[in-house]
């Protein structure tokens, strides 16, 4: 801060201009460190996320390990030669120095080494007991992990099952909310603020109180072990994408609609030729949030599912599976992350649609 | 124009009577039409089912059984029950704890995006939102690991740091409350999120003026921006009691692995299991009804208190 001070010229302006350079670096300075104060917080929030990985690249044999155990997967490095493979340890000399050799010969007192950089030499004969050394790891990741995992919970299969589920509730939501929405914003409708209020409630309805009922009324009609149950209720709409669209109408000209009116066009035929098509941005919006949803959407599917695991989704799944498995941790660290990648990747693309919309549903209520 | 005439338009009306009708009784008409998804679906599907669940949680009813008639029973086996009281007890043990914290935490995060000194702010505010994008079942086998005892990376850090004594988070029922709280961590970005909207939305002449008197930052924050976006605080807060009384995939994760524990014996968890192992669907009726009741007396309480801390601009 002296040398931006002393470089400004030595004239009477120097007085003046001086002090808010300073004040600006000063700014600068502390913006740099409470930027850099958010990013460590944000590292450490996200850590287990890193934790995730590392387990889920490491080897059996690498978690077995206790103790000491390395944080980046690690394993036992061995050297091969001539079709045997050695241990390599890192050995110290009676010269001074310690030099990663491979273990050739165990010995009670003395052992063999040879060295990994020149195996055809006439192998050293190193004086101690071989077990004290410590042997050299080498970062080691286990992708054949996600192989494994992808076989075992037969991801293929529950990919299949979430993707006909969330695509078919996402019709329904689409349809029905872009319809109760355009009621909501253009129609008058006797009571239609108390109606709107009702919906609204919805959101702070516990789910359990209509729960039972609705369990009772799906196993009754022989829908439960279908995916009828978490796809038929998505047809009649519901509160946060209704609000979310009805917001958007809100704000569109009425002008166009009356133009469109005049013309002879009815209602249905306005919704069809000019509200959706200048709502593309808040119709991708909901049918964003319904495929995150049904993606991670997990009590549902758990309940209606039960007596059908071929038709389960990923959620329960992966849980399904990492219950049997619970002592693989890297198998079950493995289907975690295949579980999170489509809702984060999805979130990264959209991310200005999506936070614009939970922006739009938790601010203007 | 009578409503009963304008709703049972749609199936009979024919043309001829649609053209006397007045453009009103028309649009109203189409208005109907179109919201009836919505109106059939809240009969079907919220309606209808609370007070079925009311009905039921006077009866002894399980699936494939005839419905008996039970009185008060269910509703005095509320109380008497260990296992329902034991599951509101521990319920509301961690909302005292979680529910300040769930509130607090996504609160100052938003007052940190949203200071005028820090850079790359899109960056961060994804960052801080991703975990709330990671579906609840895999968050929950994630901090699992995260919060093992011996090879989770929290326990590494702390031991790191210089901690000695640390608890095996998740199996330990004295820090089991702290491992809780700090899962629920990666639900807070929607209420982040929110808030930071709101006081992206506070009006920048109140700054400038409090500026002129002589505030400083943290009186600004405390006089300006709290009371400013205290509807949204207050929205969030509802939410999130709402949220723990039906909190269930942590528990029910958790409840697999270290068996049974009354620990994670949450209120929502309870009711499963009364629903869905062991079929005493009138029981976790009335199960549901109360927590229903709890929720709704809860609302009201943060709403009646609202008016004391909430400001709300304008009309309202």
């Amino acid at each position: 801060m002296a040398t931006a001070a002393k470089s400004q010229p030595t004239t009477a302006a120097h007085v003046s201009t001086a002090p808010a350079y300073n004040s600006q670096l000063r700014r600068f300075a502390i913006g740099t460190l409470v930027t850099l104060f958010a990013f460590m917080i944000a590292l450490v929030y996200l850590s287990p996320l890193g934790n995730m990985a590392m387990v889920a690249l490491s080897s059996p044999a690498q978690l077995s390990i206790t103790g000491d155990d390395p944080v980046i997967p690690m394993l036992p490095q061995t050297f091969e030669y001539e079709g045997e493979s050695y241990e390599v340890f890192s050995v110290p000399l009676t010269d001074g120095t310690v030099r990663d050799l491979a273990l050739s010969k165990k010995g009670r007192q003395s052992s063999e080494f040879i060295d990994p950089a020149n195996p055809s030499a006439p192998p050293l004969v190193w004086e101690g007991i071989w077990r004290t050394l410590a042997p050299v790891r080498s970062v080691s990741f286990a992708w054949e992990n996600f192989g494994i995992a992808w076989e075992a919970i037969n991801f293929p299969r529950l990919f299949r099952n979430t993707l006909i589920i969330a695509v078919a509730g996402m019709i329904g939501t689409l349809l029905s909310c872009i319809c109760v929405a355009y009621a909501f914003a253009r129609f008058p409708i006797p009571g239609k603020n108390i109606l709107f209020i009702i919906l609204i409630g919805t959101i702070i309805l516990p789910g359990q109180v209509t729960l039972i009922p609705t369990y009772a009324f799906f196993a009754s009609i022989g829908w439960t072990n279908t995916w009828l149950p978490l796809i038929v209720p998505h047809f009649f709409a519901n509160a946060y994408n209704v609000f979310l669209l009805r917001q958007y109408f809100m704000t569109l000209p009425r002008e166009l609609d009356e133009a469109a009116m005049i013309d002879g066009a009815n209602p249905l035929q306005i919704l069809l030729r000019v509200i959706i098509p200048q709502s593309f941005p808040v119709i991708i919006a909901v049918a964003v949030f319904h495929f995150v949803w049904a993606w991670n959407d997990y009590f549902g599917p758990l309940i209606y599912l039960l007596g059908a695991p071929e038709l389960q989704p990923v959620s329960v799944g992966v849980q399904v599976f990492n219950f049997q498995y619970g002592p693989s941790p890297e198998l079950v660290q493995a289907t975690s992350m295949m579980t999170l990648v489509l809702p984060v990747i999805i979130f990264l693309l959209a991310q200005r649609v999506f936070m614009r919309g939970v922006v739009v549903t938790g601010v203007d209520k | 124009m009578t409503t009963p005439q304008a709703v049972s338009l749609p199936s009979t009306a024919p043309v001829q009577v649609r053209r006397s009708m007045t453009t009103q009784q028309r649009q109203r008409m189409w208005g109907w039409i179109f919201l009836s998804p919505w109106i059939v679906g809240f009969l079907a599907f919220t309606g209808f089912p609370m007070v079925a669940s009311l009905i039921f949680s006077f009866t002894n009813f399980k699936i494939g059984e005839p419905l008996e008639w039970a009185g008060l029973t269910n509703w005095a086996r509320l109380f008497s029950d260990n296992n329902t009281v034991n599951a509101l007890f521990v319920t509301f043990r961690f909302a005292l704890v979680s529910v300040p914290i769930i509130v607090l935490v996504p609160l100052l995060m938003a007052t940190l995006l949203n200071s005028k000194v820090v850079r790359a702010k899109p960056v961060l505010r994804v960052l801080f939102y991703i975990p709330y994008m990671i579906p609840a079942i895999s968050g929950v086998f994630i901090w699992q690991s995260f919060l093992n005892g011996q090879t989770g990376w929290l326990n590494r850090l702390l031991r790191l740091i210089g901690f000695q004594e640390l608890p095996n988070w998740l199996f330990d029922p004295r820090s089991l409350t702290w491992g809780l709280v700090l899962i629920g961590l990666w639900g807070v970005g929607n209420a982040m999120l929110t808030m930071l909207a709101a006081m992206q939305g506070v009006p920048t002449e109140l700054y400038e003026a409090a500026e002129v008197d002589g505030a400083n930052p943290f009186t600004k924050w405390y006089r300006i921006t709290l009371p400013l976006i205290s509807p949204v605080i207050l929205y969030n807060l509802v939410l999130s009691v709402i949220g723990l009384m039906q909190y269930f995939i942590v528990p029910y994760v958790l409840s697999n692995v270290t068996r049974s524990n009354p620990e994670t014996n949450f209120f929502n968890l309870n009711l499963y299991r009364t629903a869905f192992q062991f079929g005493e669907m009138g029981f976790a009726s009335a199960q549901a009804w109360f927590i229903f009741l709890i929720a709704l007396a809860l609302t009201l309480i943060i709403f009646g208190t609202s008016r004391r801390w909430v400001y709300y601009a304008g009309e309202r």
